[in-house]
């Protein structure tokens, strides 16, 4: 059977979830890989997408956060501001996912700039719900393709937190949640996909 | 009190050179039927705020009417780059382009102290280069418009917005918003002045849904009704997210003499009515049309 990198990695991703997850889900990736864990071993996984859309089950995959199809199948649609200040940085999500342009080996991410942050080589779309997302969700899954121009030894900038300098450095900053874990995420898993 | 204006009437009204605007709706009913207008009228050096400054702001940019943009996430969402922006602000076309970036999180709070009139609190601040404290209440208190699109409509048990009769041309008006919410009500009061479009205008909203959204006639400054006016985002319960153009505006946007072509004849030589082919009764009619057929 053909298949390519990146419907592996998300195979991969969404055998890592778990029946009991609360999941901050992001756009491609992602959120296919949290809708195929829904549809497969974690059917009462709640998926949460950052339009303020809590407990949606989309029957097609959306192409942005806020398609109507999110709204339409949710258990209840929150305000914006509700959802990055009471659920996100309240504390709720066991996961989040993120990505990013360039990782470097503590899993801190950019998805800022290529270059200078004043005059950039390229212009990346920025942090989004990012930054909060790294620091607040109970853990951190990263999916990304990889390659020597993404994984980096310096990020050309720090859009979201992962352990900063290593060692302890999430703990010096207060930060209670773990980050990307030690081990891979696929070890996690304790229901592969019948 | 609100008023019932025509679209380019109430963007006359409401926003001015110089002014720092947002034009709010999180994926969901985004005004882009005002945005039309303002690069209609030629509105110069706005300050523009937007969470994903998205198509409409890609728009404005590439017109030439921002000198600064203010934001949490530039991207075409699930599809790219917005080569507008990118090219104001890479290259200085049209013109250069200042940028002020924060999270969604910190973006959402400010909104929210903006319409509370308080300090902005409560955003941990982790990644580097970030603004000092305090800055994004600043930029919210300096809000000046916003506008969005409400919807409603007669008969239908969901999402109105009321407004007077033809009887009583100064009654009450209030909008209601359902569906994804986003930042709009906070937006608004966090605004000095407000335009908000609408698909349509009903007078009583019926039955709605427990999340709706409703701004009372005495929160919001100019109403005009452009139905189709969000898209090719959507008005929940009225058409959809139009995906195939948030996909197709990667190629249009690429170059500038595409982009300059696109927008002449689909914005300069067009008005509100422009917008009307995406409304719900047109897109029914065009329904009825092929099931008949």
């Amino acid at each position: 059977m053909a298949y390519n990198a990146n419907e592996m990695m998300t195979i991969a991703a969404a055998r890592a979830l778990r029946n009991s997850d609360v999941c901050f889900v992001g756009i491609g990736m992602p959120s296919a890989a949290c809708n195929l864990a829904r549809l497969t071993h974690a059917p009462d996984i709640t998926l949460i997408y950052e339009s303020g859309t809590i407990a949606t089950k989309p029957d097609v995959l959306p192409l942005s956060i806020g398609d109507g199809e999110l709204c339409d199948t949710a258990l209840t649609t929150v305000p914006v501001v509700e959802m990055f200040r009471y659920w996100l940085q309240g504390g709720r999500f066991t996961v989040g996912f993120l990505g990013g342009a360039q990782i470097d080996r503590f899993a801190n991410l950019n998805t800022t700039v290529v270059g200078p942050y004043d005059k950039p080589k390229t212009r990346l779309p920025g942090g989004g719900g990012a930054p909060e997302i790294s620091s607040a969700c109970g853990e951190i899954f990263i999916i990304m393709r990889q390659s020597p121009r993404s994984f980096v030894e310096k990020l050309d900038f720090v859009t979201s937190f992962g352990h900063g300098e290593g060692g302890d450095h999430r703990a010096r900053l207060g930060l209670t949640t773990k980050g990307r874990p030690s081990s891979s995420p696929i070890s996690r898993s304790s229901s592969p996909i019948p | 009190m609100s008023r019932f204006l025509s679209l380019a009437e109430a963007v006359e009204s409401t926003i001015r050179d110089g002014d720092t605007v947002a034009m709010e709706g999180f994926t969901h009913l985004i005004p882009f039927a005002a945005g039309h207008e303002v690069i209609r009228q030629r509105r110069r050096h706005l300050t523009l705020i937007r969470m994903t400054p998205d198509l409409i702001y890609d728009q404005l940019i590439g017109m030439g009417c921002a000198d600064k943009l203010i934001f949490s996430w530039v991207g075409n969402p699930g599809v790219g780059s917005l080569h507008r922006f990118r090219d104001a602000y890479e290259n200085g076309w049209p013109g250069p382009i200042a940028i002020e970036e924060h999270s969604h999180a910190a973006m959402a709070n400010a909104y929210e102290a903006g319409a509370a009139g308080l300090p902005l609190r409560g955003v941990p601040r982790l990644s580097r280069r970030r603004p000092a404290e305090g800055e994004p209440q600043h930029q919210a208190h300096h809000l000046s418009v916003h506008r969005r699109a409400a919807r409603r409509r007669a008969g239908d048990p969901a999402r109105r917005r009321r407004r007077s009769t033809r009887s009583r041309p100064t009654a009450p008006a209030m909008c209601c918003i359902e569906g994804i919410v986003g930042v709009q009500k906070e937006a608004v009061l966090a605004a000095k002045r407000s335009l908000v479009t609408v698909e349509e205008i009903v007078d009583d909203f019926g039955q709605r849904s427990l999340n709706a959204v409703i701004l009372p006639s005495w929160t919001v400054g100019a109403i005009a009704c452009v139905p189709g006016g969000a898209h090719p985002s959507y008005a929940h319960g009225y058409y959809k997210r139009d995906n195939a153009f948030y996909k197709a505006w990667d190629a249009i946007a690429r170059d500038r003499d595409g982009f300059l072509a696109w927008m002449k004849a689909n914005v300069l030589e067009q008005g509100p009515d422009a917008f009307a082919v995406h409304s719900r009764t047109s897109t029914q009619t065009a329904r009825a049309t092929d099931a008949a057929e």
